[in-house]
C-alpha cells in the first residue's frame, strides 16, 4: 500500500499540488486522472521520490519513504518499477541488455541467469524477437512493452507508469492497459498509473484519483465516474463524442 | 550571483560524482567504454592537427629566424618548447574540450530530457556517479597519452616540414630537439593535461546533467558546455603555468 498524506508542492510562486491526500491498495490498478498540466505527473514524480515536496509525506507500507536519505530510499526504491511516458529505454543498450540493466546493478545473478530473466520478461510482454534491437529500432508500443519488462525484472512490489499509452494507436493502448492489469494481479504490485485517457479509466481504474488545479477534485472507481455530477470531472469524462454516448439520461 | 549560484551546484554535482559507486565491476566496465568514446575516437584529429601545427609552427620559425647569429637548430629547439609546453596540452585540449565536451553534454542533456535519468535515480542508482565518473576517469587517464601523441607527431610533422622545404637539415632539427631539453617541461604539460581533462568532462557534464526542456535546450547545454570548459581550461592554464613554472 501506498499513501501519501496532504501533499503540497511548489515550483517558485507556483503551486503545483495542495494538500493532495492519495492512497494505493495493493493488487489493484489505481489511477490518477486529470486534464494536462494540472499536476498528475508531478504528484507521480512526488510519490517516487523525484520530486521533494514542500509539505506532506508519503509512506510505503508504513515505511515513510519522504523523510528517508538518499541512501535510505535505495531498499525501497529496489522494490519500484516505473515505467515512463516516452519509455525512457537507454538509448545505448540493446532491449534486452535494458531489461537485464537493474539484474547487473542489484543482482549477483550470472549472465545466464540474467539472460534467461530478461527473456522470461520480455516474452511476458509479447516481446520474443527483439532482445538485439535498440530503442531508435523499436515502434512506440514496442518501447512502452520493452519499458514494462525491465520495470518488472526485479519483481517489484509497486509499479508506477506515467501516462502508458501515450502515442499509440487504441489497439496497441489496449494492450498495453491489458498487460498492466494482467501483471498487477499476477504480482500482486500495487500499480499507480497517471493517465488522461478515458478509455484507461474504464478498462482498468478500480481506484481513481482525479486532480484538478492541483487538487485532488474527486475519488472513485470505474463504476461511479460515468454517474458523477462533479462539474469539472464531467467536462473531463464527457469531452469526446464516444463517452459522451456513455453519458447516462 | 548566478556564478555564484552555478558554482556552489558544480560542486555539490562533483560530491554526488565521488560517491562510492553502487557496482564497482560496472563503473569499469563503463570506463572502458569510455576510454574508446573519449581517448580513441579522438586519436584521429589529434593526429592530424598536430602534424600539420607541428609543419606550420617550424615553418613560421625559419622565417622568423633571420640574423645569422642565431644558430638554424634554434628553429627544431623552439618547434620543441612551442609544441611541448603549449601547442600540445592547451590547444590540443581546447579541440578536445569541442569534440568530447559537446559529445558528453549532449549525450547526458538528452538522457535528462527523455527521463533515462530519472529512470536511474527511481533504480536506486546514484545517476551523477554512474554516468559521470567513468568519464572523467577514463578522460584523466587517456588524455595524457594523446597529449604525447600529439607532441611526438608534432615534432616529426615539423622536421617533416623543415626538411622537405630546405628550410633546416634533418641534423640541424634533430639536434634542436634534443637541446636544452628537461623532463620537468613533459611533467608540467601532462599535469595540467590531467587538470583539462577533468575540467572538460565535469563541466560539460554539469551542463548536460540539469538540461531542462527538450532538443533546443540539448543543443543549449552543449553549447554552453564548451564555452565553459574553453574558459575555465585558460584560467586554469595561466594559474597552472604560474605555479608550475614561475
Amino acid at each position: 500500500m501506498i499513501e501519501g498524506k496532504n501533499i503540497t508542492k511548489r515550483f517558485g510562486e507556483r503551486t503545483v499540488l495542495e494538500n493532495v491526500s492519495v492512497r494505493f491498495d495493493k493488487g489493484k490498478t489505481n489511477l490518477i486522472i486529470g486534464q494536462s498540466g494540472m499536476g498528475k505527473t508531478v504528484l507521480l514524480k512526488c510519490l517516487v521520490g523525484l520530486f521533494d515536496f514542500e509539505e506532506g509525506e508519503v509512506r510505503y507500507d508504513d515505511r515513510l519513504f519522504s523523510s528517508m536519505s538518499f541512501n535510505e530510499k535505495k531498499s525501497i526504491r529496489r522494490e519500484i518499477g516505473m515505467l515512463f511516458q516516452g519509455g525512457a529505454l537507454f538509448d545505448s543498450m540493446t532491449a534486452e541488455q535494458n531489461v537485464m540493466f537493474p539484474l547487473t546493478m542489484f543482482t549477483s545473478q550470472s549472465p545466464e541467469e540474467k539472460r534467461d530473466r530478461a527473456n522470461f520478461c520480455l516474452s511476458r510482454v509479447n516481446l520474443e524477437n527483439a532482445n538485439s534491437l535498440f530503442p531508435s529500432e523499436l515502434s512506440g508500443g514496442m518501447k512502452k512493452r520493452v519499458a514494462i519488462a525491465r520495470a518488472i525484472a526485479l519483481n517489484p512490489k509497486y509499479l508506477f507508469c506515467d501516462e502508458p499509452n501515450s502515442g499509440l494507436d487504441p489497439q496497441t493502448a489496449n494492450l498495453i492497459d491489458a498487460l498492466i492489469k494482467e501483471i498487477t494481479l499476477e504480482y500482486n504490485m500495487t500499480t499507480v498509473v497517471v493517465t488522461h485517457d478515458m478509455n484507461s479509466v474504464l478498462e482498468i481504474g478500480e481506484r481513481i484519483y482525479f486532480i484538478y488545479k492541483g487538487k485532488l477534485w474527486w475519488e472513485g472507481n470505474r463504476d461511479n465516474i460515468l454517474q458523477t455530477v462533479n462539474p469539472e470531472l464531467k467536462a473531463f469524462v464527457f469531452n469526446s463524442e464516444l463517452t459522451r454516448r456513455l453519458k447516462p439520461v | 550571483m548566478k556564478i555564484l549560484y552555478h558554482f556552489g551546484r558544480y560542486l555539490n554535482l562533483l560530491l554526488k560524482v565521488f560517491k562510492q559507486p553502487e557496482k564497482r565491476a560496472v563503473y569499469r566496465r563503463q570506463f572502458m567504454v569510455e576510454l574508446d568514446n573519449l581517448g580513441l575516437a579522438s586519436a584521429g584529429i589529434v593526429a592530424i592537427i598536430s602534424v600539420f601545427m607541428g609543419a606550420v609552427l617550424t615553418i613560421q620559425m625559419a622565417f622568423n629566424i633571420d640574423s645569422p647569429l642565431v644558430p638554424l637548430y634554434t628553429i627544431g629547439f623552439a618547434t620543441r618548447q612551442s609544441i611541448v609546453l603549449e601547442f600540445a596540452p592547451t590547444i590540443i585540449s581546447l579541440i578536445l574540450c569541442g569534440k568530447v565536451g559537446s559529445r558528453i553534454a549532449s549525450e547526458i542533456g538528452t538522457m535528462r530530457v527523455t527521463e533515462q535519468i530519472d529512470a536511474l535515480e527511481v533504480m536506486g542508482i546514484n545517476s551523477a556517479s554512474y554516468l559521470i565518473l567513468p568519464k572523467i576517469m577514463a578522460a584523466m587517464f587517456i588524455f595524457p597519452f594523446l597529449i604525447m601523441m600529439s607532441m611526438v607527431l608534432g615534432v616529426a610533422g615539423g622536421w617533416f616540414a623543415g626538411t622537405t622545404t630546405g628550410l633546416i637539415s634533418s641534423y640541424g632539427y634533430v639536434y634542436g630537439i634534443q637541446s636544452f631539453f628537461h623532463m620537468y617541461d613533459i611533467w608540467y604539460a601532462l599535469t595540467k593535461t590531467v587538470v583539462f581533462a577533468f575540467i572538460i568532462t565535469s563541466v560539460s557534464a554539469y551542463h548536460g546533467y540539469y538540461t531542462k526542456g527538450g532538443a533546443l535546450e540539448v543543443g543549449n547545454a552543449s553549447t554552453s558546455g564548451v564555452v565553459y570548459s574553453s574558459i575555465a581550461i585558460i584560467f586554469a592554464n595561466l594559474i597552472l603555468t604560474q605555479l608550475l613554472l614561475a
